[in-house]
């Protein structure tokens, strides 16, 4: 298992505690109720939040661990982070937002060709359209070489028709990944899209019976027959 | 005309918007966005300059700067001069001065900035330091700019805290203000006028300036 988590948190309303392994090469959906808890995980994750006790160990690094007193700055932990909404530097341009943390210029040029938008290069992020700004943040973040890409619900903002065909670049990409996604979403119909594995997250825990409710309220007897068709593995 | 009073009065403007910019540019960020025990107790002395009668401030400076207080005790081991009566004096007092006018500003242009593009910074691998610098910066460079014009007219404008801080030596620490002061006291409406005159197109372009910055952002 690349990534181990074991989080505990007190929230305001509830508390976090949230026990799973992300495998290797693998697309991890985080699906549940907005303000469950999933944004919060996923920032622990990203070093951007301190979780109260708990561990995350990558592989063999501990990123965080409360008893050894191990808190690894976010970075250090060399991950890709796609936000929910356009977190772009508005003074760059898109080639330089990609090539900020690149070590390689050409392999942005590469990447700007995979998510066609070579052409807007030289634009700034407030004079493109919400879909291309977050086809940039992914470049952003793969140019990067991460450990692991972390997306936090990166098409909410984005109307219907863009998201859906996003959502569908991103499943046909996903297979060239040679790292670990964890994919954070409230879609039920995104999260059977692209998952390989699913976790329901309900104020802050694992909760498998949510998924059963959801899939039942939304036609689920297809929807879960469709999971099984892609083999997607219903990680709780 | 007197010229020299105007080189005096550019020159302090000029010192004490340049150390302004570099003290308050990180003050100003923490201020913005952290939290610590004292924050409104610092906040509050910061802005204290604008709630004070300028003679009042003088005075605190001309005890604080003079040969028995702690600024001045220390001054007089470093260099065997005082600081009262000299350039050198009125630089300190203008930038105490003028702190407000410079934190403000840039303390409401960083606030503005979204905390995720530092976060974003952060995740792709950049120090606070770089991140400050690549990030906060650029995308605050309004408020930077604004700071800056503020300091620099604010001290052009200064008087009462120089005239008793720095009193009025021809070169050193007679500026403007004090000049227009004392022709008038001199009966010297001309030379009042030539210099009062000197002031308007200069405060007109760097506030039109300002005004232009701020719309084009």
């Amino acid at each position: 298992m690349p990534i181990r988590i074991n989080l505990k948190k007190k929230l305001r309303y509830f508390d976090i505690d949230i026990n799973c392994d992300c495998p290797e090469s693998k697309m991890l959906v985080m699906i549940g109720p907005s303000g469950g808890g999933k944004t919060t995980i996923i920032r622990m994750l990203a070093g951007l939040e301190k979780p109260d006790s708990g561990s995350i160990i990558f592989n063999e690094d501990t990123w965080f661990d409360s008893e050894k007193g191990i808190s690894i700055s976010p970075q250090n932990r060399k991950l890709g982070y796609v936000f929910q909404d356009y977190t772009l530097f508005p003074h760059l341009s898109l080639f330089e937002n990609a090539s900020f943390a690149a070590k390689n210029k050409k392999e942005v040029e590469e990447l700007f060709e995979l998510f066609r938008i070579s052409h807007l290069r030289n634009r700034k992020p407030r004079q493109v359209s919400g879909g291309e700004r977050q086809r940039c943040a992914i470049c952003q973040a793969l140019a990067r070489h991460p450990k692991i890409l972390l997306l936090d619900e990166p098409f909410s903002a984005l109307d219907a028709i863009t998201r859906r065909g996003l959502r569908e670049e991103l499943r046909n990409m996903k297979g060239e990944f040679d790292f670990p996604v964890i994919y954070v979403t409230h879609d039920i119909n995104e999260a059977l899209y692209l998952a390989d594995e699913i976790i329901p997250v309900v104020q802050g825990s694992i909760d498998g019976s949510w998924m059963t409710k959801m899939t039942e309220r939304n036609s689920g007897a297809q929807m879960l027959k469709a999971a099984r068709e892609q083999k997607i593995a219903l990680a709780y | 005309m007197d010229y020299t009073s105007l080189l005096v009065t550019l020159k302090l403007a000029t010192v004490t918007t340049v150390i302004l910019m570099v003290l308050s540019a990180p003050l100003a960020y923490m201020l913005a966005h952290s939290d610590f025990p004292g924050k409104s107790i610092i906040e509050t002395l910061i802005y204290l300059p604008t709630a004070l009668p300028p003679t009042v401030i003088g005075f605190y400076l001309v005890i604080v700067m003079g040969p028995k207080g702690f600024i001045g005790k220390w001054w007089g081991t470093v260099s065997d001069n005082s600081l009262l009566f000299t350039f050198t004096g009125i630089a300190i007092a203008s930038v105490i001065y003028s702190i407000p006018f410079a934190i403000q500003p840039m303390k409401a242009a960083f606030q503005k900035i979204d905390k995720r593009l530092i976060e974003n910074a952060y995740v792709l691998g950049l120090s606070r330091y770089s991140a400050f610098f690549r990030v906060v910066i650029p995308n605050s460079i309004s408020g930077i700019v604004a700071a800056s014009v503020l300091v620099f007219l604010h001290t052009t404008g200064a008087f009462g805290v120089l005239v008793m801080v720095g009193g009025s030596i021809p070169g050193e620490t007679k500026v403007a203000s004090i000049a227009i002061y004392e022709a008038v006291e001199m009966m010297d409406y001309h030379g009042a006028a030539m210099l009062s005159l000197c002031f308007v197109p200069v405060s007109f372009l760097f506030l039109f300036f300002v005004n232009k910055l701020n719309k084009g952002y």
